[in-house]
């Protein structure tokens, strides 16, 4: 194991938000240029509780911040579509809020839209001060122009539910209902995922349990769908390491209810970080260390230059989990300013079920 | 291909042989490229420039909202239509003074900008830098320089505000600093406000505009071509015209010098033939050697070029600065299409000056005798023939002045006349000169004007040379002599007030004028200030004019209704621009409505004034009622009404108490001399190139003599022989042309003032909105034709004084070997 291979899940697509717009620095600096230092901001320290619903609104101290959500749905007929809704925090620089156009947040948007034969996005930045974009805890509203995820009526902060969801690009749209009966789950422990054997870490909870139902428009056709979400939140201040390639992550959701997250962290020296945590509807969950997930990557798929697995082997001992996942579009590239592989997937073996699939450092 | 060599070889023989003619084909060559490079290099300079300060975030290349009553407006509307899906960006304008020197400031919020608008130029890898605390100030090379700074230097602008460190940007054009819109906000002390959004391409469902908004905001299409390109093509225009003026004046040089050379070359040419080369390869050889000649001399030329653009660009700089306020860099950079475009159009001349003679060459028979007069014979046919042409010419410039409407009709008019004038020249010399021969009573007055008329072909593209460049000469001196006089006048009245201050804000004006109640020595003072606000789709500048005896009695108005001046008083009423009233069609008595920050305010339009030198349209209101509709416009500028003799000690009382600089406070007779300064510069460039065009006529006519003379002793040899000494043959060479030129030059006259015409009422009313009284300057056409005499005579006094020392061997040979 790398002694410095850190990383949070998607902890690329926050640094990425800052060096995309930063341009020539990025590469220079450890994967997606978080190789900076996080002097400054507040650090992870295990043993915080999460409190709610102050922790669904931002945190500025920490230097990166998102509001995740992945969306496997289905339309009257049962052809499969995945939506991704994504807000980006990052501070430039440390230190207290300032007003206005001062303020030192940056804001990125990415959203996307995925059917087996096309796969849509569309990516926004904004600064912080102004009310461009911004997210607030309560009433729950978290927005960057006109994509927006907020509380319903009546939002119960422990289920996070309901949440209204909508993003639009230039060829597709969509607006979903989300709504949980389920308490949210913290990732790690109680919440403090942990990322490295040196303890760097992120806060990290999500509500795996979310059904959707709402309507996707691809090319001014619109379409009735339902389906499952998943919603992640997690934030952060450390940095990557400069030897980190880029990372595979999943999220299940099982026919049976139960949920599963799973990451592998690839380094140059070939040891990868690998991690995950199981979940079930009854409340037991089970963190499941390196060596008890085995991730293999089967078919490989040529995208824009590159080399793509988008058919995996997952097993999992101590579940008695054997399963092999494969993506619903294999072109789901985000062809963003840092462009990574997203997109539904459907999974089959010693289990069933869908999923969501991110990939970066190809 | 030995071949091929060998007759090249056998062709530049003759260039050998005749240096002299071979100078006038490269000089005819260097000099028609030159200068046409040289004015395509000043005017891709000047387009580089536009585009640089169009894409500088001011997005007439994009589509804009501004306010629809022409001023700031909060960004909370930026919010909303970013929220309602409107890929915007904000633009924060102004200006900021620096060192005395004002500089155009632009806030930008480089995160949302759009790609199109600018391609993030100044953020580059610096986000953070350009955005955090302390930012960054960009701006371009020469404004730097201009500042005397260097990177990482804050400045303080005069507002006591502190600018964030300096940094170069070389893509910026001069004069603008770009600082993000957070801390434009704080310089211009406009916080939360917003002077325009720039619209991204970006597609997407968003909500109509008018439900975000309302009809606080407008929508501004992009336009083709930026404001500065429209405003500045007149004047490229006129120095592409002169480019291509000269251009021609250098082919009928060319035309000339090939024209002769093929004659001389006959001989070789059918031996050539008789040797047995084929014509197409005779041909072929021809046109290599003829590409050769203008390749080299393109080369040349670009160089030539290239010294005149360096020589003319900070004059052509300090015009457009001064008429449109583009900026222009003063280093010239030329791009690769400037060089292939220059040797190409060197070759097309060359070609197409030598389309004739090679046509002939090719149809050259092999036993033909030589016949070297006949290439001159043939011209007899060809003046009747360019008679008809310019008949035809004529007819067309009589078309474009009855149906053009267009700048480029008015020019198109121009080239029409010019041209039918220099086609009409031969037939019209011919027609003096057979009067003349009628006249004539004996022998050597007979044989003067036969020989004249004879040798008239020879020298007739010399002379239509002469004509064009010297008409040209009369019409842009009698243009600008016209425009002088009407401008100093027009100044004269305009600038009512004795002194002008602009202070730094409302405050210190308000100082300034309170203390300046309590001088005895000020007369009156005089409130101005002007506001931006659009009308017809256009901006419009509005100026407020106080209410005085001073502007009643003084200030200029072309048109005026019954009691415009009381009716202005009122606030209901405005005088238009020449400019404004020409281009939307306004005449006394039209009502227009203009967007103010309460509502439409509604005109009426009862005067008519000259706004000479002012790219914007512009109306005149009474100033109270302006400040009344515009409340928020600053009032910092002041006119003084004082003594005479207490303006010195008045201004440096002002200076020393509210320390103001020089270009806060200027008095009447400095301005004055400032506006003159620049105007001169506006037509020093016209200027020069004049001087240019006739310089290469001089040459035309040189070289046309030069390759004369020597064509020409078969002609002088039987005078010679017959007892009339060679000094005498020489004056009578000298009579003669002068003769010609004279003829010519008088016949420039007219068609100068014709040209004035043109430019006066046809060309400048499109180009810059203004009309100029027609006015004739005897004294300056006589200086031109004596000018024009002092050419001909230095150009023909090299051929006459060779020829005043002759061998006469050289004459008796005439006879011994008779071509």
């Amino acid at each position: 194991m790398s002694a410095s291979s850190l990383i949070s899940r998607r902890t690329f697509a926050g640094g990425a938000l800052l060096m995309t717009l930063a341009g020539k620095a990025a590469r220079a600096q450890g994967f997606a240029g978080l190789g900076m230092a996080g002097r400054g901001f507040a650090p992870v320290v295990p043993g915080r509780q999460l409190v709610f619903p102050a922790d669904h609104g931002p945190h500025p101290d920490f230097r990166i911040e998102w509001w995740y959500v992945t969306a496997n749905l289905a339309d009257a007929t049962g052809s499969a579509y995945g939506a991704q809704w994504t807000l980006f925090r990052q501070a430039m620089a440390p230190g207290p809020q300032a007003e206005g156009w001062a303020n030192q947040q940056i804001w990125m948007g990415h959203a996307a839209v995925t059917r087996a034969d096309t796969h849509r996005f569309s990516e926004t930045f904004a600064r912080g001060g102004v009310g461009q974009a911004g997210a607030q805890a309560s009433p729950f509203d978290a927005w960057i122009d006109s994509w927006q995820m907020r509380g319903g009526a009546g939002m119960n902060s422990d289920t996070l539910s309901p949440l209204q969801l909508n993003a639009a690009g230039s060829d597709f749209a969509y607006t979903l209902q989300l709504q949980a009966d389920h308490p949210l789950v913290l990732q790690g422990d109680a919440g403090y995922s942990v990322k490295s054997e040196q303890g760097q870490a992120s806060y990290y909870y999500s509500q795996p349990y979310f059904r959707a139902r709402g309507r996707i428009t691809i090319d001014d056709t619109p379409v009735e769908v339902t389906g499952l979400a998943w919603m992640d939140r997690e934030w952060s201040s450390q940095p990557l390491a400069s030897n980190q390639t880029g990372w595979d992550w999943l999220s299940l959701h099982f026919d049976s209810g139960d949920k599963l997250m799973l990451f592998r962290l690839r380094a140059t020296d070939n040891h990868p970080f690998i991690s995950g945590k199981w979940f079930s509807p009854d409340g037991r969950e089970r963190r499941l260390g390196p060596f008890e997930i085995a991730m293999t990557p089967k078919v490989f798929t040529e995208i824009a230059g590159r080399r793509i697995p988008t058919t995996w082997d997952i097993a999992i001992a101590p579940l008695s989990l054997a399963i092999s996942c494969t993506s619903v579009n294999p072109e789901c590239w985000m062809a963003t300013r840092f462009a990574y592989w997203e997109g539904p997937i459907r999974f089959s073996g010693s289990h069933q079920g869908v999923g969501y699939l991110e990939m970066t450092g190809y | 291909m030995t071949r091929t060599l060998w007759v090249l070889a056998v062709l530049f023989s003759h260039w050998r042989r005749h240096p002299m003619q071979f100078a006038t084909l490269a000089i005819g060559l260097v000099s028609a490229v030159a200068l046409w490079s040289g004015v395509q290099a000043l005017n891709q300079q000047a387009r580089a420039s536009y585009d640089r300060a169009a894409a500088a975030f001011g997005g007439v290349r994009t589509a804009t909202l501004v306010s629809t009553n022409g001023g700031t407006f909060p960004q909370q509307l930026f919010v909303a239509l970013r929220r309602a899906g409107w890929p915007v960006s904000p633009v924060l304008e102004g200006r900021i003074q620096v060192d005395g020197r004002s500089f155009r400031l632009l806030g930008i919020d480089p995160v949302t900008l759009p790609t199109e608008a600018g391609d993030r130029p100044p953020i580059g890898g610096e986000l953070q830098g350009f955005v955090l605390p302390p930012g960054q100030t960009r701006l371009a090379p020469e404004t730097m320089a201009e500042l005397g700074a260097s990177e990482g230097a804050s400045l303080e602008a005069s507002n006591d505000m502190k600018l964030p460190p300096l940094r170069l940007a070389a893509q910026l054009a001069p004069g603008v600093m770009v600082v993000d819109i957070g801390v434009a906000q704080r310089l211009l002390k406009m916080p939360n406000q917003v002077s325009r959004l720039l619209v991204g391409k970006s597609k997407g469902p968003r909500a109509s505009l008018d439900k975000v908004v309302g009809d606080r905001l407008r929508l501004v299409k992009p336009t083709a071509e930026t404001d500065l390109e429209r405003l500045t093509d007149s004047f490229h225009l006129n120095l592409t015209a002169f480019g291509l003026l000269s251009f021609f004046v250098g082919l009928f040089i060319v035309n000339s010098a090939i024209g002769l050379a093929f004659e001389q070359r006959l001989p070789i040419l059918r031996t050539l033939r008789a040797c047995g080369v084929s014509s197409r390869q005779l041909n072929t050889v021809l046109l290599l050697e003829l590409v050769f000649f203008a390749l080299i001399a393109g080369l040349v030329g670009m160089a030539v070029g290239y010294l005149i653009a360096a020589a003319l660009l900070p004059d052509v700089a300090a015009s457009l600065r001064g008429l449109y306020g583009a900026q222009i860099p003063g280093q010239l950079s030329l791009s690769p299409q400037w060089w292939l475009a220059g040797l190409l159009i060197s070759v097309l001349g060359a070609l197409l000056a030598a389309t004739a003679s090679l046509l002939k060459a090719g149809r050259l028979s092999v036993l033909a005798s030589a016949q070297p007069q006949a290439w001159r014979q043939e011209q007899r046919r060809w003046v009747m023939l360019q008679g008809i042409a310019a008949l035809a010419v004529f007819a067309t410039a009589f078309g474009f002045l009855w149906f053009g409407d267009s700048l480029l009709a008015g020019f198109a008019v121009l080239a029409a006349i010019l041209l039918g004038a220099a086609l009409a020249l031969p037939l019209l010399l011919e027609l003096v000169l057979a009067a003349g021969e009628y006249q004539a009573r004996g022998a050597l007055a007979a044989w003067f004007w036969a020989d004249s008329r004879q040798q008239l072909s020879g020298l007739s593209l010399a002379l239509m040379a002469l004509l064009l460049a010297l008409s040209v000469n009369v019409g842009v001196g009698t243009m600008v002599e016209s425009f002088s006089r009407t401008f100093v006048n027009w100044l004269d009245a305009r600038l009512a007030a004795d002194i002008y201050i602009n202070a730094a804000d409302d405050a210190q004006a308000k100082a300034i004028t309170a203390w300046l109640r309590e001088r005895r020595d000020v007369i009156a003072i005089l409130p101005g200030g002007r506001a931006e606000t659009q009308f017809a789709g256009a901006p419009l500048e509005i100026f407020g004019l106080p209410d005085n005896a001073t502007y009643r009695d003084r200030w200029p108005l072309l048109q005026s209704a019954d009691d415009a001046w009381t009716r202005l008083q009122k606030g209901e009423a405005a005088f238009a621009s020449e400019q404004l009233a020409r281009r939307s069609r306004l005449s006394l008595g039209d009502v227009i409505e203009v967007p103010t920050p309460h509502g439409g305010w509604t005109i009426r339009i009862v005067g008519i004034y000259a706004d000479y030198g002012n790219p914007k349209a512009q109306i005149a209101v009474n100033f109270d009622a302006l400040a009344g509709h515009f409340p928020d416009i600053p009032r910092t500028r002041i006119g003084l009404r004082a003594n005479q003799a207490a303006v010195p000690r008045l201004m440096s009382d002002l200076r020393e108490k509210f320390g103001l600089d020089d270009h806060s406070l200027i008095d009447q007779a400095t301005l004055k001399a400032e506006s003159k300064r620049i105007f001169n510069r506006t037509f020093s460039v016209t200027a020069a190139l004049n001087a240019f065009t006739l310089a290469v006529a001089g040459i035309a006519l040189l070289t046309s003599l030069l390759t004369l003379g020597n064509s020409r002793l078969p002609q002088l040899a039987p005078l010679w022989a017959i007892g009339i000494t060679r000094r005498k043959l020489a004056a009578i060479e000298l009579l003669k042309t002068m003769s010609v030129a004279l003829l010519t030059a008088l016949l420039a006259l007219p068609l100068g003032l014709l040209v004035a015409w043109c430019l006066i009422a046809i060309v400048n009313v499109k180009a810059f909105g203004w009309q100029l009284p027609f006015h004739v300057f005897p004294l300056q056409l006589a200086e031109l034709l004596a000018v024009a005499m002092v050419a001909s005579l230095v150009a023909a006094a090299i051929p006459v004084l060779r020829l005043a020392r002759l061998q006469p061997t050289a004459l008796i040979k005439v006879f011994a070997d008779e071509r």
